[in-house]
């Protein structure tokens, strides 16, 4: 759900159902965090409504690649249960959290 | 604060600095951006610093990347018990540690009473009153063994749970009250018959239940040893006078707390930030056994110098509860500094008993994954 993309490759406005601020703000901070992004925020249009709008503004040039995403397609709660995350590092700051999984479990056995 | 700023007790001038930015922030700014200063009046240096080239014009880059936040990230359990837990996240932001709590009080998913048929209530409880005390009674069971019921689900033994209730107060006795352990589980289902109002039915129609359940509950290996029961059994639901009775069946299904407050996992989640007290010059006898008795959770110590000499200390700055009281009065701002680490928050959790807490962050953890990945498979 995109909207404001055909003229200008480098900016959109995402819009998504169903969501409010406990992901989106999460994405915000996130996104905002990346050197490539000159803007980001978000938006309720209108609080009875479960729908937020993210933009983002770019440098221009950021390439979409799936490949980042692979681990998302894997069984995830066979990764948190065997450890198996060392091939997590290119993956968004939002797969991160799996890690936290992980250290958490550890601090567990103490 | 732009000139001479002191920082501990050494005095600092922005004319020292080097002309070419080393790397590090200079101290003033450093503390700007990790620290909230918590003066007298109202925290300032509040807002987080996300912006990726906020320090752009001092060489330094402020953006985050993955493998330094997974050094630098940590997790540390301070007191765990069987109903509440207290543990500390280093090195995340606002934003995300309150998606965590958000997604604790309102998206982990529970079992809670959702339909109450009552057959008979001459109590002076309402019928809905009852109702509604009955849907807030948390029950102990996992809700991860069952499914959500839509509306055009069956009710059936995965997605519901049955309880009976059949109490009653003989005339003569005295009253009763009916806690919640007079909740019974129905393993094999519903044994109430829907009434059917068509008279030209005959009797060998078959009756038509309300649920429909295929196998008893009590199979599945989970329920064998721990059945299905409320998590607390002295919890009061109705009063009896003499010659009332009450009896009804409560059908409880799974939701989450978005929908309705019953179906919340944790009696509460908060956080905070970490409080950090700065003594900004060294105070010495008489003024360091006021600032002792000034603060009411003892984070004060004081320790002896020798030669009858005393200063002042801090021991516990964890427990400080910001009341500022130790900043009240004259000149005490100039001595004390009162201040929060910014992405150092101390989390509790406390559980209502469906799920242990430290499986309910796991679970929130889940949660927020599941909601990212759903974003992303919409994007591509």
């Amino acid at each position: 759900m995109e909207h404001g993309f055909f003229t200008d490759n480098s900016a959109a406005t995402f819009s998504l159902t169903d969501e409010d601020h406990t992901i989106a703000n999460a994405v915000r901070f996130t996104l905002n965090q990346d050197p490539r992004v000159t803007f980001c925020g978000y938006s309720i249009p209108h609080p009875s409504e479960a729908r937020v709008n993210i933009r983002v503004q770019t440098t221009g040039g950021a390439v979409f690649d799936a490949s980042q995403y692979a681990f998302f397609g894997n069984d995830v709660l066979e990764e948190v249960e065997l450890g198996g995350l060392d091939d997590e590092d290119e993956d968004l700051p939002a797969a991160g959290l799996d890690e936290e999984e992980f250290l958490f479990d550890q601090e567990e056995k103490f | 604060m732009a000139e001479g700023a002191g920082e501990e007790k050494k005095k600092f001038s922005i004319w020292d600095l080097p002309d070419v930015p080393m790397g590090q922030l200079p101290p003033h700014l450093e503390l700007q951006r990790s620290r909230v200063s918590c003066n007298k009046d109202a925290p300032i240096h509040t807002e987080s610093i996300q912006y990726s080239g906020a320090y752009a014009s001092m060489g330094i880059d402020n953006s985050s990347r993955l493998d330094r936040f997974s050094n630098n990230f940590r997790v540390e359990v301070v007191r765990l018990n069987e109903d509440d837990i207290e543990f500390d996240m280093i090195g995340i932001d606002a934003a995300i540690a309150n998606s965590f709590r958000r997604i604790l009080i309102a998206e982990l998913p529970t079992m809670a009473i959702e339909k109450v048929l009552i057959a008979n209530n001459t109590s002076i409880i309402q019928d809905e009153v009852l109702a509604h005390r009955l849907g807030l009674v948390p029950i102990r069971v996992d809700p991860r063994l069952f499914d959500y019921l839509s509306e055009n689900d069956q009710p059936n033994e995965k997605n519901t749970i049955v309880f009976k209730l059949h109490v009653q107060c003989k005339r003569g006795s005295p009253r009763i009250t009916v806690k919640s352990d007079a909740l019974k589980w129905l393993p094999n289902g519903s044994e109430l018959v829907k009434e059917t109002r068509n008279a030209t039915s005959d009797s060998s129609s078959k009756p038509e239940i309300y649920t429909y359940f295929g196998c008893s509950q009590e199979t599945v290996p989970e329920f064998v040893k721990n059945p299905i029961i409320p998590k607390y059994p002295d919890i009061i639901i109705a009063k009896l006078g003499p010659g009332q009775e009450i009896e009804l069946e409560a059908h409880a299904v799974k939701g989450i707390g978005k929908t309705h407050a019953k179906w919340s996992p944790v009696a509460t989640a908060w956080y905070r930030m970490l409080p950090e007290v700065v003594l900004l010059e060294d105070i010495e006898d008489d003024l360091a056994e006021e600032l002792k008795s000034k603060c009411p959770v003892n984070v004060f110590d004081i320790e002896d110098l020798g030669k009858g000499r005393r200063r002042a200390t801090v021991a516990r700055p964890r427990a400080c509860t910001l009341c500022r009281e130790c900043i009240r009065g004259d000149d005490w701002e100039k001595r004390v500094a009162l201040r929060r680490v910014k992405d150092h928050f101390i989390f509790t959790i406390e559980s209502t008993g469906a799920l242990p807490p430290e499986v309910l962050f796991t679970e929130a953890v889940k949660i927020l994954e599941d909601k990212c990945e759903r974003v992303i498979t919409e994007l591509s």
